[in-house]
């Protein structure tokens, strides 16, 4: 039986991937989820993490900081606005974004939702950097 | 009558003001086609997103308490237009024709009475806009020196808008620019981004039973801010697209137009250097016959 599903992702600049996937695993903004086919149609939102799509029988990682992802009708989208092959990533980009994190969380009118959002990032940076 | 060499040296000067024209033609071609990949590749990301917000949109229950970017303040006191124009002229029609529309829509809302607020992205635009309705400019923004336009700047003007629009700044937001058709036509365009236009009715309603999570009002809150971001940066790539073909067409009229000018000079040129000749033979005949 074919277990494959369309996955698209999507930037502002150009579409990075689009091809059939067995399974992704998102990190959606209330937990991890993982999709396979036939899933139900759903629209979430994501929060910073690892993106993992496996394609034929590999595992590509992506790194996100934020995006919106749709599944219908067998079909996966997931726009982002700052994805990154975690193979592209340098150590430098890490560094820039984890201070850069570090310093807004340190402000003092961060909201309670923004404070989340951050120490993901910061958990994920963390994680990929070992 | 201008002399003989008058006419040379306005002969070269014209040469070499069609071998410049040349160039950037030339220079706007390659560029062209960069800008217009680009366009194009940015379309899916904006289309999807478009799709989305339609999808939630329709099934969200609660319209009253959605989020304002969607529904807006209720009010259309203040209107906020965002002027997108290039940084660089000798693009033909490119810069004014933008102008020229917002400035219509800009006697309107002022006929209206209501108040006018301007953001100019682009140094064009400020320059042309800022006679006539400079008390009226709170924001401008320009992008010389970048190479390349990204998302991130695009996300910056974005992100100037929302805040002006969570302090109450404005209820009504405009946004300026050229619409890339293909080489030749470039339409100028105005799109309403806050609150958000109202999709048109599709011509078969499709009910798509979604799930969400978190729920759609969260969801749209999280979306509707990057959808405006990413209506500018749309806007931006199909104004950077417009911009080159726009120059092209302009520098290919400029350098046959220099090439029609060198021809008449030329004929001048030859004529008056005949009839000096001939001047001067009447006058050898007509010595050595007085003789």
């Amino acid at each position: 039986m074919e277990e494959n599903f369309k996955l698209e992702i999507i930037s502002p600049e150009k579409i990075i991937f689009s091809g059939d996937a067995k399974m992704v695993v998102l990190p959606s903004y209330e937990g991890d989820m993982s999709i396979l086919k036939n899933h139900i149609s759903i629209i979430t939102f994501l929060r910073p993490g690892i993106i993992k799509a496996q394609i034929n029988n590999d595992f590509n990682e992506f790194f996100i900081q934020d995006g919106t992802v749709e599944y219908f009708n067998d079909t996966l989208i997931i726009l982002s606005s700052s994805i990154i092959s975690l193979k592209d990533l340098s150590k430098d980009f890490l560094e820039n974004l984890s201070k850069e994190t570090e310093d807004k969380l340190s402000q003092k009118d961060v909201t309670d939702q923004d404070r989340y959002i951050l120490n993901h990032k910061l958990n994920v940076i963390k994680e990929i950097r070992i | 009558m201008p002399s003989l060499d008058d006419l040379k040296k306005r002969i070269s000067s014209v040469k070499s003001t069609q071998k410049i024209t040349k160039a950037m033609k030339m220079v706007a071609a390659a560029k062209l086609r960069r800008a217009q990949e680009s366009a194009e590749k940015g379309r899916p990301f904006s289309d999807k997103m478009n799709n989305i917000i339609l999808n939630l949109s329709s099934s969200i229950p609660d319209k009253e308490n959605a989020s304002k970017f969607l529904v807006g303040t209720g009010k259309d006191n203040t209107h906020l237009c965002v002027v997108i124009t290039a940084d660089r002229g000798l693009c033909g029609g490119f810069n004014t024709n933008i102008c020229r529309k917002a400035r219509n829509d800009f006697e309107e809302i002022l006929k209206k009475g209501k108040t006018l607020k301007i953001f100019t992205v682009g140094s064009k635009g400020y320059d042309q806009l800022k006679r006539t309705y400079g008390k009226y400019i709170i924001e401008k923004l320009n992008f010389k020196g970048f190479k390349k336009i990204t998302y991130k700047e695009a996300d910056e003007v974005g992100k100037k808008i929302i805040k002006l629009f969570n302090e109450n700044q404005f209820d009504v937001c405009n946004i300026y620019y050229n619409k890339f058709k293909n080489v030749i036509t470039q339409i100028p365009q105005s799109q309403q981004i806050i609150p958000i236009e109202k999709p048109k009715k599709d011509e078969k309603k499709t009910e798509n039973f979604y799930e969400f999570e978190p729920e759609e009002s969260e969801i749209l809150d999280d979306l509707l801010p990057r959808n405006i971001s990413t209506q500018i940066f749309k806007a931006i790539l199909e104004n950077a697209a417009s911009e080159q073909g726009s120059r092209m067409t302009a520098m290919d009229n400029a350098t046959r137009n220099a090439g029609d000018l060198v021809d008449k000079l030329t004929i001048t040129y030859n004529r008056s250097r005949q009839a000096a000749i001939t001047k001067e033979l009447i006058e050898i005949i007509s010595g050595a016959e007085s003789l």
